[in-house]
C-alpha cells in the first residue's frame, strides 16, 4: 500500500511554510525535494569516510571507493542495464548528452549524415546537437509535434533514411508530459542503422525504465530530479559503444598510462570520468535510488497517474484555463502545462507563490516547442510521489485567487 | 504577503497593463530598438521620434508579463517631450529606484513611481527594467551614429 503520509514524513522541507502558508511543492519537473535518507548520506560521508577514490590505499579511500562504485551497480540495476560498465557519472543530463555528442559524434559523423531530433526537445537535447552538427557537417532533422502534443510518428518513415546516424528523443516531455513510444522509435531507428539516444531526465524518475526493453543505445538522466542531490548525472551507453568512443575530457583518473606527448585510456566507464568525481553526491544518489526502489516505481507511477488525472480534471473545471499536452493518462506523465486567459505565466507564478504554491513559469528550456504552441511561456505544475490531492486543491484555490486578484481593477477592460 | 502583492501590482500598474497607452509603431522614428528577457520571454520594441533633440513621440509594441508591459506604457508616457539628456536622467532615476536608493526629488517619475513595489520581488526587477534598458540602448546607439 502506497502510504503518502509516511513518505511525506521523510522530507523535512515539506514541513516548511512559504509566506506563512504551508508549502505546496509542484515544481518537481525542475528538481525534486530530498528525503532525510539522502541528506543523512551526505552528512555521513563527510563525517565518516570522506576521501578521494580509486587511488588511496588507506581505509577511508577504500570505503569511499566501495560506496561510490556500489552506486554504479545500483544505477545499472535501476534501469536494467546489463552491466555497470555502461554507467558513466556526469554532472547532469545536459553533460551526459554533451559527453556522448562529442565523444561519439566527432568521430562518427560526417557531412551528409543526419541526426533526427524532435520539436519537443529540451534545449539540453537540442543545443549539443547543433554544436556537433556545426563541427562535423552533419544536419539536423525533426519529428514534428501534433496539436495534441504528441510526436507525429507517421513522419518517421519519411525522416529516417540510411543517412540517419542517430535518433535523439525525449522519453517524456518536460513541458507537455507526453510519454513517447521509445521502443517503437528505437526499432525504426535501428532498421536504418541509426543509434537511439533517449533523454530520460523526466522519465527515469517517474516510470519503470528498462533500457533493454526500450532497446535504446544511450540514456541520459539526472539525480536531482529523482530525490538525489544536484551535481550528478548518468550516461548509460551500450558497452561496445563506450569502448569505441574517444574520451570526452582528459585528465586524472581517465588514463591508463601517460607520457609527455601521448596517453592511453583507462577502461570504461572510468575512461569518461576525468578528475575527482562528485563522490559525496553520487553516494547520496545511491540512497535516492534505494528510496525509489523501496517505494516501487510502479506504485509511484500509479500514484502520480491518479494525481495527474485529478489535476487535469480540476484544471479543466476552471474557466479561462488553457491546457497543453495529451489528456489520455496512459500517454502522459505528471508535468502539466497550462495558461490563464489574459495573464502572463510569470504574473500567475508570483501570485501562486504568495499562496505558498511553487510552480514553474517560463519557457521550460524548450523554446522551439513554445513557438509551436504559439505561446511565450506556460505555467507548469508537476507532481511526484509525495504530492497529494489536497495539494492540488490548494493549487486550484490559488489559481482562483490569482484570477480574482487580477480582475480587481474593475474599470479596466480585459 | 498579500500587502506586498498589492504593492507589486498597484492599481495603476494593472491599468497600464490592461489599457496600455502609446502602443503602435512610428515608421519615421529615428530610434527603433527592441529587447527581450530571454529567461521569461518578455519582449518590447520601442520607436522614438526625435525632433531637435527632444523625444517628440514614443510608441511601443510588446508582449510579456504585467510588470514589463505596464512599465513600457508608463515609460512611454513619461518620455514624450523630454530631451534625450532628460530621458537619460529619468532612466538613471529609475535604476536608482530599483536599487532601493532615495529618489531624486527633482525628477518626476509620474506613474513609474508605482514600480517601487517591484524591489521586494528581486526576480521581477528585470521585467520592469526591460523597458528602460531597451530605450537607453536605443538612445545610446542613436547618439553614437
Amino acid at each position: 500500500m502506497f502510504d503518502v503520509k509516511r513518505i511525506r514524513a521523510d522530507f523535512p522541507i515539506l514541513n516548511r511554510k512559504v509566506h506563512d502558508k504551508p508549502l505546496v511543492y509542484l515544481d518537481n519537473a525542475a528538481t525534486t525535494q530530498k528525503p532525510r535518507q539522502v541528506i543523512d548520506a551526505l552528512v555521513n560521508y563527510y563525517s565518516r569516510y570522506n576521501a578521494n577514490i580509486h587511488r588511496g590505499i588507506h581505509a577511508l579511500a577504500e570505503e569511499a571507493t566501495m560506496a561510490y562504485e556500489h552506486v554504479r551497480e545500483e544505477t545499472a540495476q535501476f534501469i536494467h542495464a546489463p552491466s555497470s560498465r555502461s554507467i558513466v557519472f556526469t554532472r547532469n543530463t545536459t553533460e551526459s548528452i554533451n559527453l556522448f555528442a562529442n565523444a561519439w559524434g566527432r568521430s562518427n559523423l560526417k557531412p551528409g549524415d543526419q541526426i533526427l531530433l524532435s520539436e519537443m526537445e529540451h534545449h539540453s537535447n537540442l543545443v549539443p546537437w547543433q554544436l556537433i552538427a556545426k563541427a562535423t557537417g552533419a544536419t539536423l532533422a525533426f519529428v514534428p509535434v501534433t496539436d495534441e502534443g504528441r510526436l507525429e510518428l507517421g513522419a518517421l518513415d519519411r525522416l529516417l533514411t540510411p543517412r540517419t546516424k542517430l535518433v535523439a528523443i525525449t522519453h517524456m516531455s518536460n513541458v507537455l508530459g507526453t510519454i513517447n513510444p521509445i521502443a517503437d522509435i528505437a526499432q525504426a531507428a535501428h532498421r536504418v542503422g541509426a543509434l537511439m539516444l533517449v533523454d530520460g531526465a523526466q522519465s527515469v524518475p517517474h516510470l519503470p525504465v528498462d533500457v533493454q526493453r526500450l532497446d535504446c543505445d544511450v540514456l541520459a538522466f539526472s539525480s536531482h530530479k529523482m530525490l538525489g542531490p544536484t551535481g550528478v548525472g548518468v550516461l548509460y551507453a551500450r558497452e561496445e559503444l563506450l569502448e569505441s568512443m574517444d574520451p570526452f575530457l582528459g585528465g586524472g583518473e581517465m588514463i591508463s598510462d601517460v607520457q609527455l606527448t601521448a596517453s592511453t585510456w583507462n577502461e570504461i566507464p572510468w575512461k569518461f570520468e576525468a578528475g575527482t568525481p562528485n563522490i559525496a553526491d553520487v553516494i547520496a544518489f545511491g540512497e535516492a535510488l534505494a528510496y525509489l526502489h523501496r517505494a516501487g516505481m510502479s506504485a509511484i507511477n500509479a500514484h502520480e497517474r491518479e494525481l495527474t488525472g485529478y489535476l487535469l480534471k480540476r484544471l479543466s473545471e476552471v474557466d479561462g484555463v488553457t491546457l497543453y499536452g495529451p489528456r489520455q493518462l496512459s500517454e502522459r506523465g505528471g508535468a502539466v502545462s497550462f495558461n490563464l486567459n489574459g495573464l502572463h505565466p510569470h504574473d500567475v507564478g508570483t501570485v501562486l507563490d504568495a499562496e505558498g504554491v511553487a510552480v514553474r513559469a517560463g519557457h521550460h528550456c524548450a523554446k522551439p516547442l513554445m513557438r509551436h504552441l504559439e505561446v511565450a511561456a506556460t505555467v507548469r505544475a508537476s507532481v511526484y510521489l509525495y504530492n497529494t490531492t489536497e495539494e492540488i486543491d490548494r493549487l486550484i484555490e490559488a489559481i482562483r485567487a490569482t484570477q480574482a486578484f487580477f480582475a480587481r481593477s474593475a474599470h479596466a477592460k480585459v | 504577503m498579500v500587502e506586498q502583492l498589492d504593492e507589486l501590482y498597484r492599481e495603476v500598474i494593472l491599468d497600464h497593463f490592461k489599457n496600455p497607452t502609446h502602443t503602435g509603431e512610428l515608421p519615421e522614428a529615428q530610434v527603433k530598438v527592441d529587447g527581450a528577457n530571454p529567461l521569461c520571454g518578455d519582449e518590447l520594441t520601442f520607436h522614438l521620434k526625435l525632433d531637435a533633440g527632444r523625444i517628440a513621440q514614443v510608441r511601443f509594441k510588446g508582449k510579456g508579463c504585467a510588470i514589463s508591459q505596464a512599465a513600457a506604457s508608463m515609460l512611454a508616457t513619461q518620455l514624450e517631450g523630454k530631451t534625450t539628456a532628460e530621458a537619460q536622467h529619468l532612466i538613471d532615476a529609475l535604476k536608482r529606484l530599483m536599487q532601493g536608493q532615495e529618489p531624486n526629488p527633482s525628477i518626476d517619475l509620474g506613474d513609474l513611481e508605482a514600480l517601487a513595489g517591484v524591489r521586494k520581488f528581486p526576480v521581477r526587477v528585470k521585467c520592469a527594467a526591460l523597458s528602460w534598458n531597451v530605450v537607453e540602448q536605443g538612445l545610446k546607439a542613436n547618439a553614437g551614429d
